[in-house]
C-alpha cells in the first residue's frame, strides 16, 4: 500500500513514467540472454572496464579512499560540489584537480569510464537517491518536457507516453539511468549516460548538447530523480 | 587495459569436468567497416585462443571477424591433474596475451 | 506541429533501414561462400541435422553482441569423442564466426562465446565427430536494429 502511494506520488510530482505497472528498469526490456550478460560480471562485456577501474583506484584514490567507502557515492550523483552540479565523471575530475593535484580525465576517456564504472558498481543494488537540486532539477525536467529538433518530439513523448511500444523493431524503455557507465553493445565498449543522452537527441534529429553541458548535468539530475529508489545496475549491458 | 580476465576453478575433483571462461581485451576490428570518408579499416583480430594443460593442448579456437569485441570463449576440459592451466592468445599486428592459473585436483 | 502522416512516414523510413535486406546478387554471393567454407571443412561429406544443438536469441537486441551456444551430445570418450566445432552464417560479410577443436579431454562438447550476427538469417553450427561424419543445427534469427544511434541512421 505504501509503495503505490510512493509511485502515485512520484508520478504527481515528475510526471514520471510511474504508472499503475510501476517503473520499470531497462533490464526488463531486454531479451534474457542480454540480461544475463549483465549478470556475468566477472566474464560479461563491462568486466574489463571494471578490472582498470579497480588498478586506476589502486594507483590513485587509494591514497585517500576505500572502495567500500565509494558505497552509496554513485547513487547520489549528481550532486553540488562547491556549488556547481556536478555528475559522477565531473566529481571524479574534481577530486583529482583539486586532490591529487593531477590533470582532469577527458570524457569518454577509457580511463574515466574505467573509474567510473568501478565507483558505480560500488553502488550496484543500492537505490538511486538524489537531492532535489534547484534550480537545476526543474531546469532537467523542462528539458526532458520540451519539443526538441526537427522531429519536434519530447523526451517524455516516447519514454514516459509511449514506453513499451515500438520503434523501428525495438521496444521504447522508460528511460531510467539505472546503469551508468554502461556496456552498450551498439557501441561495443562502455559509454556514460551524456554519450547515450547525446545518441537519443541525434536520433531526435536535435542538436547534441557538449559533453559536460550544463543543460546535460541538469538533464541527468532529473533523470536520476525520477527513477529514485530504483536500484542501480552498474555497470550496466544494454541494446 | 587489463588485458585478459580468465576464471578456472582452483581445485577440482579428479575426472570433473570443469568449465573455463575467458575474456581478451580486444576491439576485434573486422576490416568491414569504413571511415567518415570512405577508407576501409584493416582487419586487426585475434585469431587464435589456445589451451594447455601441464603443457599438453586440451583446446584450441580459430576466430574470426564475426566474433564480438573483447571475445568471449568458454570451453571445458577434464580435470586430470594438479597443475597449471596455460592460455595463449594470438591475433593480427603481432597481437599476444597469455595467463597462467594453477589447478589443485584432488 | 508535426503532422501525424509526417511522423508516421520518418518511423516508416526507420522502420525499413532496420529491416534493411542485402540486394538479391550479393546475397547469392554470400550463401556461395558458405557453401564454400562449409566444404572447406567436410570436404564434401554429407551432414546430417542432428546431435548438435544450437542456441541463440531468436529476436536479437543487437548484431553486435549476440551470445552463442553450441552443444553436442557425445560421451566424448578416446573412441567416441567431437573433434571440432564449426559456426557458419549465410549473410555475414565472411561466413566463419569460430572454429572449437575439442578432443575427449574436453569432458564434455560445449562451447559459449558471442557473435556478430549482420543481419536477420539463419546461422549454422556443424560439429565433425571422432569417427568422421558431421552433424549440424541451424537457426533463422531476427536481428533488430537500436534506435537512436550517434550517427543517427542516414
Amino acid at each position: 500500500m505504501r509503495g503505490l502511494l510512493l509511485a502515485a506520488l512520484c508520478a504527481l510530482l515528475w510526471g514520471s513514467a510511474a504508472s499503475e505497472e510501476g517503473r520499470k528498469s531497462g533490464y526488463l526490456f531486454m531479451s534474457p540472454q542480454t540480461q544475463a550478460m549483465q549478470d556475468d560480471e566477472a566474464t560479461g562485456p563491462a568486466a574489463l572496464w571494471l578490472l582498470e577501474g579497480e588498478a586506476l583506484f589502486d594507483r590513485g584514490c587509494a591514497r585517500c579512499h576505500t572502495a567500500a567507502g565509494m558505497k552509496g557515492v554513485a547513487a547520489r550523483y549528481p550532486a553540488l560540489h562547491k556549488g556547481a552540479l556536478l555528475n559522477l565523471e565531473q566529481r571524479i575530475n574534481a577530486c583529482r584537480v583539486e586532490q591529487q593535484k593531477a590533470p582532469a580525465l577527458a570524457y569518454e576517456s577509457r580511463e574515466l569510464l574505467a573509474l567510473a564504472s568501478f565507483i558505480g558498481r560500488q553502488s550496484r543494488g543500492l537505490p538511486i537517491a538524489v537531492a532535489p537540486v534547484e534550480p537545476h532539477l526543474e531546469a532537467g525536467r523542462a528539458t526532458f518536457h520540451r519539443r526538441q529538433g526537427q522531429l519536434n518530439l519530447s523526451c517524455a513523448q516516447c519514454h514516459d507516453q509511449r514506453w513499451g511500444r515500438k520503434l523501428a523493431g525495438s521496444t521504447i524503455p522508460q528511460g531510467h539511468p539505472t546503469g551508468y557507465p554502461l556496456y552498450r553493445l551498439e557501441w561495443q565498449a562502455v559509454g556514460s549516460l551524456q554519450r547515450r543522452l547525446r545518441n537519443c537527441l541525434t536520433g531526435m534529429r536535435a542538436e547534441s548538447y557538449p559533453f559536460g553541458a550544463r543543460e546535460l548535468v541538469e538533464l541527468e539530475l532529473y533523470l536520476m530523480m525520477r527513477a529514485s529508489g530504483m536500484p542501480l545496475e552498474t555497470p550496466a549491458v544494454r541494446p | 587495459m587489463a588485458r585478459v580476465v580468465v576464471r578456472v576453478p582452483a581445485q577440482a575433483k579428479r575426472g570433473e569436468v570443469i568449465e573455463i571462461r575467458t575474456l581478451a581485451a580486444h576491439p576485434m576490428e573486422t576490416g568491414f567497416r569504413r571511415t567518415q570518408l570512405g577508407e576501409l579499416i584493416p582487419r586487426d583480430i585475434v585469431r587464435s585462443l589456445v589451451c594447455t594443460y601441464n603443457g599438453v593442448e586440451v583446446f584450441r579456437a580459430e576466430l574470426h571477424p564475426a566474433i564480438a569485441a573483447n571475445p568471449l570463449i568458454v570451453f571445458t576440459t577434464v580435470a586430470t591433474e594438479s597443475g597449471t592451466l596455460e592460455l595463449h592468445w594470438s591475433g593480427d599486428n603481432g597481437y599476444a596475451a597469455t595467463h597462467s592459473a594453477q589447478i589443485s585436483v584432488v | 506541429m508535426i503532422s501525424r502522416r509526417h511522423f508516421l512516414l520518418v518511423l516508416g523510413g526507420f522502420a525499413a533501414a532496420a529491416q534493411a535486406q542485402l540486394d538479391p546478387g550479393r546475397q547469392a554471393q554470400r550463401k556461395a561462400a558458405m557453401e564454400a567454407a562449409v566444404r572447406a571443412v567436410t570436404g564434401g561429406a554429407p551432414v546430417r541435422e542432428g546431435k548438435v544443438k544450437l542456441e541463440l536469441p531468436p529476436l536479437i537486441d543487437n548484431g553486435n553482441a549476440v551470445p552463442l551456444v553450441v552443444t553436442v551430445e557425445s560421451p566424448m570418450s578416446a573412441a567416441d569423442h567431437v573433434r571440432a566445432i564449426h559456426v557458419f552464417t549465410e549473410r555475414n560479410p565472411q561466413p566463419n564466426v569460430v572454429s572449437a577443436f575439442l578432443g575427449p579431454r574436453a569432458g564434455r562438447a560445449r562451447i559459449e562465446t558471442r557473435a556478430r550476427i549482420a543481419d536477420t538469417q539463419t546461422v549454422t553450427a556443424i560439429a565433425q565427430l571422432s569417427d568422421g561424419s558431421f552433424w549440424s543445427d541451424s537457426m533463422h534469427v531476427v536481428v533488430t536494429l537500436s534506435a537512436c544511434l550517434e550517427e543517427g541512421l542516414i
